[in-house]
């Protein structure tokens, strides 16, 4: 049953206007709905809500900002469905775009900062240990429960802002400590240590654990720990794919999982699952929809790309440019450095596109009609057959690069070939 | 001659009256990818009922499936007018909940959101062979 403050009452009642009112409407009926017993204070949130499905979400814009909306934590937006630095990649009609483009003036317009990123934690939105935050966009939240410790359930469009506004939000699941114990473990030791150093693991390793944990927290015992915020990037962004998971333990990562013991918080695990190479092969081959063969674009960015993932990327360009459609996708805060550096004019000269704000498994960028999409990342490989029609195969980045320059798919036979020792 | 009817209390999650033929999904449906809300068409073409039109349909399905976005594509079928008349699920689902209170508090209706777990949600999807009224958490056939 839910007890709501008097100050929640307030909102409900209309005290702080109608838009307050109305989210508070909706925040408190879900929390029935999740059968919360109150509501908490929220420190930050993170918007999906800004990218355009339809003129129901524009409606739904609108009548917030007509209401008088204003986010009252701090509050950062992901992508919209336009890259307003670039407008011209926009692939759809005028009047859509110009649909896409209201919709992120709504969202604008009651507080929230335009940082159109998937990826807040490479900004200044980086929320600290046990910060409890609403968070939208399921690889943001993967990241922020999984590796900066800070509590987000997997909230997604509407009750995102709705939280906004009100600061508040229903007291349940993830936020609360006992629901965050690691249930199914997930053995690395038969992995090789240089596999486990390798970029291409981290996706494949992903969507091998989010499809073997379902709604359940998986518990990884094994990875380095130097591993990089980008490799647990893609590792949070492909489990969320194949999986509805929300947060996963990588033990002596984990803020919260210093020992194995401290992930399952001194109980027993429910599962105890030992990968294998093989695991990892099969998984790999479920990437790919094609087998190896022509290729007409190539994306990048899903997370948006780090600058560290541009580092990476500038010599393997430099040694072979590509010949056929290449797309980044990544935020302003890594264009801006691009800019500085120079590396943005060289990107154009070879024919790279720099995509900010949006990305393109959400919105109409790729300019080739027919052909196959190569990717080095495991949310790309996973949602580019349905959203854009192309058939799609997952590589590594210097795969990627590679074959960008070939037209064609080309392996680094050295890749996968390690054994554990 | 009345037929007998039978009933079933299921838990609202979202409230609302509604009649309507029954539409039985054999398996959980994202309708973020699974559903075009112009048209009400199931799209999902690995779903084994891809190409059924969903609109003012009474929905029984044994749960929602993937992305958050579902709770938008439900609220553009609730504008577009092809949203389903109800939905009932045999486990709670708050993203469907979640889209269809945003359509009553945007367009002042939109589909009641039930739950009837199991084995009643089995034993209701054998028994809706016509028309299904839902009034009160009452689910009647």
């Amino acid at each position: 049953m839910l007890t709501l403050t008097s100050k929640d009452q307030a909102m409900l009642a209309g005290a702080h206007g109608p838009a307050v009112q109305m989210a508070m409407r909706i925040l408190s009926t879900m929390a029935n709905v999740y059968g919360a017993e109150q509501l908490i204070d929220i420190t930050s949130a993170h918007i999906d809500s800004c990218l355009y499905h339809g003129p129901g979400g524009l409606d739904f814009a609108q009548k917030l900002v007509d209401g008088g909306a204003k986010v009252v934590v701090k509050t950062t937006l992901n992508v919209g469905a336009i890259d307003l630095v670039h407008p011209e990649h926009f692939q759809g009609t005028p009047e859509q775009a110009a649909q896409a483009r209201k919709q992120m003036d709504l969202y604008q317009e009651m507080g929230c900062e335009p940082i159109w990123t998937c990826a807040p934690y490479q900004t200044t939105q980086r929320p600290a240990l046990g910060e409890q935050i609403v968070w939208a966009e399921s690889n943001a939240i993967v990241f922020a429960n999984s590796v900066l410790g800070a509590r987000s359930n997997r909230y997604g469009d509407f009750i995102d802002i709705c939280a906004a506004i009100t600061g508040r939000a229903p007291d349940v699941g993830l936020h609360q400590t006992a629901n965050r114990r690691g249930q199914l473990v997930f053995d690395l030791h038969q992995i090789s240590a240089k596999l486990l150093q390798t970029d291409v693991l981290y996706p494949v390793l992903g969507y091998l654990i989010g499809a073997k944990s379902g709604n359940k927290i998986p518990v990884i015992d094994g990875l380095p720990k130097t591993a990089t915020e980008d490799q647990l990037k893609a590792l949070g962004a492909a489990t969320a794919s194949s999986g509805a998971v929300g947060l996963f333990h990588a033990v002596g990562i984990t803020p919260e999982a210093p020992t194995l013991e401290a992930a399952l918080q001194h109980q027993p695990a429910e599962e105890h699952i030992t990968v294998t190479l093989e695991d990892l092969y099969t998984m790999r081959s479920h990437l790919s929809t094609v087998p190896d063969g022509p290729i007409s674009v190539i994306a990048l960015g899903s997370p948006h790309f780090s600058l560290q993932e541009f580092e990476q990327l500038m010599p393997l360009l430099r040694a072979t440019p590509p010949t056929i459609e290449f797309i980044i996708c990544t935020h302003r805060f890594a264009l801006k450095a691009l800019r500085e550096r120079g590396w943005l004019k060289e990107l154009k000269q070879m024919g790279v596109s720099v995509v900010v704000d949006t990305c393109v498994v959400v919105t109409p960028i790729i300019r080739a009609n027919a052909g196959t999409l190569m990717t080095n990342s495991g949310k790309f490989a996973h949602y580019t057959p349905g959203n854009t029609g192309f058939p799609v195969i997952f590589g590594s980045l210097e795969e990627c690069v590679q074959s960008a320059a070939k037209g064609a798919v080309w392996r680094d036979p050295t890749l996968w070939t390690t054994v554990a020792e | 001659m009345m037929a007998i009817k039978k009933t079933w209390n299921a838990t609202v999650l979202v409230a609302g009256s509604a009649q309507g033929e029954a539409l039985i999904l054999a398996e959980p449906l994202s309708l973020w990818g699974g559903l075009d809300p112009h048209t009400g068409e199931i799209t999902d073409r690995r779903h084994p009922q891809s190409g059924l039109l969903v609109g003012n349909k009474v929905l029984l399905l044994p749960s929602g499936r993937g992305s958050s976005s579902a709770s938008s594509i439900l609220l553009e079928a609730v504008k577009a007018g092809t949203a389903p008349a109800a939905i009932v699920t045999a486990e709670a689902d708050g993203i469907l909940a979640l889209g269809a209170v945003v359509a009553q508090e945007i367009y002042g209706h939109g589909p009641a959101v039930l739950v009837l777990p199991e084995p009643d949600y089995s034993a209701l999807c054998q028994a809706a062979t016509g028309i299904v009224t839902l009034k009160d958490g009452v689910i009647t056939v």
